[in-house]
């Protein structure tokens, strides 16, 4: 097994635990944790393979995970303050009791 | 027979001619300003058409001397003037009014008698509610008879024809509670539109002919030179030429319009109107119409006659009112209401203007219409003050001895009876008809006119004086008190009375000046006139036919009383010669059991049609689109309804099934997502495998 093969794992793995987190949860918090930690296994997607591509001196992955990982700062930013005023709103954070964004 | 007149033709017409529009607009202007009064308004509505009438009159004075001095001057007025009214294609329809010694006269003898009886209208209608629209309708009347008079188009003679026609249709059945009027009213309207109907088909042939309806235009006319000339070479049917055809058409509307046989049914129940409409229109102005007609289109209904001879059209004048003259007068003398007896003595006087244009020209006819209508109006006015003071009594028999009560009445009502008995030498009466007697006895063609109306003659004066002394002779009989009738009612009587004696002067043998007038002749004074054998002989005779008639009426009837149930002495004579004129010849009874049976059954033929055939027709197409009607229906609501039912229950049972999906938990979304790209990833996997 490569040491490639060994990141891209890892990071499956932190993909599925994401996404069964963000998928079963039903406090907002925890789904954003979800959320978080599919994104962080998609930077050690990156990182492992720009390491293990043929220019590494480019540092072209790097400069993606950096700007991933501002983006997910902003994301989870956003993504708090809305829960916060959802639940100023509503006095829950329980996803199943916002379901009033439907047709 | 008339010698031909020569008018001096005139090619400006003078001021007088010029404002002739004004005298019938005068009224029919006041009538108009009438209709928008009030009820209660009674003074300013009599205001209003006596003070109209009174300018007429005085225009009418002014025309009329203004043709007087023309003709002594030694030139027959004529005088026109006229306009285009309406152009379609080619041909001009012409309107106009003339100036003549004829309309002259009618003017003021319409004028005249028409205000004397508006006067006396206020009196007796005085206590009627209705008093503004009896002056509205009296007004339009006046006005529109004033039009028939002046016109100088056979088409605007028309117009006011009907007008007047109308008027007396609405005066008639002035009391329409009553169902007699109402009935008599529509009886006159439908009899006269009978005659009008052929009237109206002379008028169409006359334009078709000539292209013009103008009488007189400058030598253009329809009665002038050039377009006779046309009718008499047209040939119509039975030997009769167009103008001797249109003639006869004319003189169908006469007859209509001057209750002449076979059309004078609706004359007597004409006398269901107030009794000053009888005296104005149904004995002065409007049955003279007819009369007044044929003079105006004389030249028309002579053409073609040579010196001393007749035409067809003129022979069917003359018997036409001789039969009439002598069957109404028949009639006359056995009737017991004071207005019937009269309405059938003016429809014999008619008769005897009727012949007397016929046999001796305008001016004999003429001359009869316009002293008839002074007495005649005299005659009915004076009934009228009769019944005014009996308390609305019309019947002879509940009167009597009326000589003692109103004074002013009788002396008023014998002058206008010995007139129209035509009494020697001192009434006009006597003149006129002994003109038209004379006009008879030189008859040409046949000398049965001449007897048919000396004993027309002879029955006026046996019935006048059966009327004079049931009414005025006698003891009373009624149940009430009579009184005499208001001043208003009694000058106008005395004014009439006055003329209808004078008028005998201007038409004596000695000095013909009405005769010399109308024909536009010199007139002089000959009293040797009177001593010519002839003459003289003819007016012994009529003289002593008046005697005997009034002899027999005073022998048989005067100074008795006789119940007012008991049966007339001649009845007792003869009972079935009495009950036949009694009930008028069965004329209306003939009527009802021809014309009038007929029409019914044809209306009931048409109602039957109507309801089987038409309305069969009807119901089946009806029937045919409601059955359509209902396949569209049926098609509609399965069809076209269904499958857009159908459409719809798709979409929004699939929107319904889709709006389960979004059921707005995000984490059912992402659920969906995950699967989604789980089966992506499967596909990849699956279809990148070698």
């Amino acid at each position: 097994m490569t040491p490639l093969a060994g990141y891209l794992l890892v990071a499956a793995l932190m993909f599925a635990i994401g996404l069964a987190g963000a998928l079963t949860r039903r406090n907002a918090i925890l789904v954003l944790i979800g959320i978080e930690l599919m994104l962080n296994a998609a930077n050690l997607n990156l990182i492992a393979f720009w390491r293990y591509s043929p220019h590494p001196e480019a540092l072209t992955g790097m400069m993606f995970a950096i700007f991933s990982i501002a983006v997910a700062a902003a994301e989870a930013a956003v993504g708090l303050g809305l829960v916060i005023s959802i639940h100023r709103h509503a006095h829950t954070t329980d996803l199943d009791h916002m379901n009033r964004m439907k047709g | 027979m008339q010698d031909a007149i020569s008018f001096t033709p005139q090619l400006a017409a003078s001021p007088v001619t010029q404002i002739l529009w004004l005298i019938p607009t005068l009224p029919i202007v006041a009538s108009g300003l009438i209709a928008l009064l009030k009820q209660p308004k009674r003074g300013a509505a009599a205001a209003l058409s006596i003070g109209s009438l009174s300018l007429s009159l005085l225009l009418s004075l002014v025309a009329f001397s203004h043709v007087v001095a023309g003709w002594a001057h030694g030139a027959a007025v004529r005088e026109t003037v006229n306009f285009t009214w309406l152009q379609f294609g080619i041909s001009n329809v012409d309107l106009g009014w003339v100036l003549d010694p004829l309309s002259a006269v009618m003017l003021v003898m319409v004028s005249f008698v028409g205000l004397l009886i508006f006067i006396y209208s206020i009196g007796y209608m005085a206590h009627d509610e209705n008093f503004t629209r009896f002056f509205c309708f009296l007004s339009l009347f006046a006005g529109a008879m004033l039009g028939v008079v002046i016109s100088n188009s056979l088409l605007l003679l028309f117009m006011s024809w009907e007008l007047v026609g109308l008027t007396s249709y609405l005066l008639i059945g002035f009391w329409y509670q009553k169902p007699s009027a109402a009935a008599a009213a529509k009886k006159a309207f439908l009899t006269t539109r009978v005659g009008d109907i052929f009237f109206l088909l002379g008028i169409v042939w006359l334009f078709a002919q000539t292209g013009t309806l103008l009488f007189y235009n400058h030598g253009a006319g329809s009665l002038e030179g050039w377009a006779l000339a046309g009718l008499l070479a047209q040939p119509a049917a039975l030997g009769l030429t167009a103008a001797g055809a249109i003639g006869l058409l004319i003189f169908a509307g006469a007859a209509g319009k001057s209750g002449q046989l076979p059309l004078h049914v609706w004359l007597p129940d004409a006398m269901e109107g107030p009794t000053p409409v009888s005296a104005l229109i149904h004995a002065a102005t409007m049955v003279a119409a007819g009369v007044y007609l044929i003079a105006r289109v004389y030249p028309l209904v002579q053409a073609g006659a040579l010196a001393g001879g007749t035409t067809a059209a003129l022979t069917v004048v003359t018997w036409v009112g001789a039969s009439t003259a002598l069957f109404a007068a028949l009639i006359a003398v056995a009737q017991n209401d004071i207005k019937r007896i009269l309405a059938y003595s003016t429809i014999s006087q008619l008769g005897y203007m009727m012949a007397g244009l016929g046999l001796g020209g305008v001016a004999v006819g003429m001359f009869h219409l316009i002293t008839h209508a002074f007495f005649k109006a005299l005659l009915f006015l004076g009934a009228g003050s009769v019944i005014h003071g009996c308390h609305e009594e019309q019947d002879v028999r509940r009167m009597g001895g009326l000589k003692a009560v109103m004074p002013r009445t009788f002396l008023t009502y014998a002058i206008g009876m010995l007139a129209l008995c035509g009494f020697p030498l001192v009434f006009s009466g006597f003149w006129s008809k002994d003109g038209i007697l004379e006009a008879a006895h030189h008859w040409s063609v046949a000398q049965a006119p001449f007897y048919m109306l000396v004993l027309g003659a002879l029955l006026t004066a046996f019935y006048m004086t059966r009327q004079v002394s049931y009414v005025f002779f006698g003891a009373y009989r009624g149940h009430k008190q009579a009184h005499e009738s208001p001043v208003v009612m009694t000058v106008p009587l005395a004014i009439l009375a006055f003329f209808a004696i004078a008028l005998g002067a201007i038409g004596t043998p000695a000095w013909p000046w009405f005769r010399a007038f109308l024909e536009g002749r010199a007139a002089s004074f000959n009293l040797h006139s009177f001593v010519e054998p002839g003459l003289l002989a003819l007016m012994t005779t009529s003289s002593l036919v008046v005697f005997l008639g009034l002899g027999l009426g005073w022998w048989i009837y005067g100074n008795k009383s006789p119940k007012a149930e008991a049966p007339d002495a001649l009845e007792q004579a003869a009972p079935w010669i009495w009950a036949v004129l009694r009930d008028k010849f069965y004329v209306d009874e003939i009527y009802g059991f021809t014309v009038i049976a007929f029409y019914s059954w044809w209306a009931r033929v048409a109602d039957w049609f109507d309801r089987r055939v038409w309305g069969g027709v009807v119901a089946g197409v009806a029937w045919m689109f409601r059955l359509w009607a209902q396949l569209n229906r049926f098609l509609d609501t399965n069809v076209v309804d269904g499958t857009f039912d159908k459409g719809c229950e798709e979409i929004s049972t699939s929107g319904g099934l889709l709006a389960r999906i979004q059921n707005g938990r995000v984490q059912s979304y992402l659920r969906i997502l995950a699967l989604a790209v789980v089966a992506l990833v499967a596909i990849l996997i699956w279809s990148s495998r070698p």
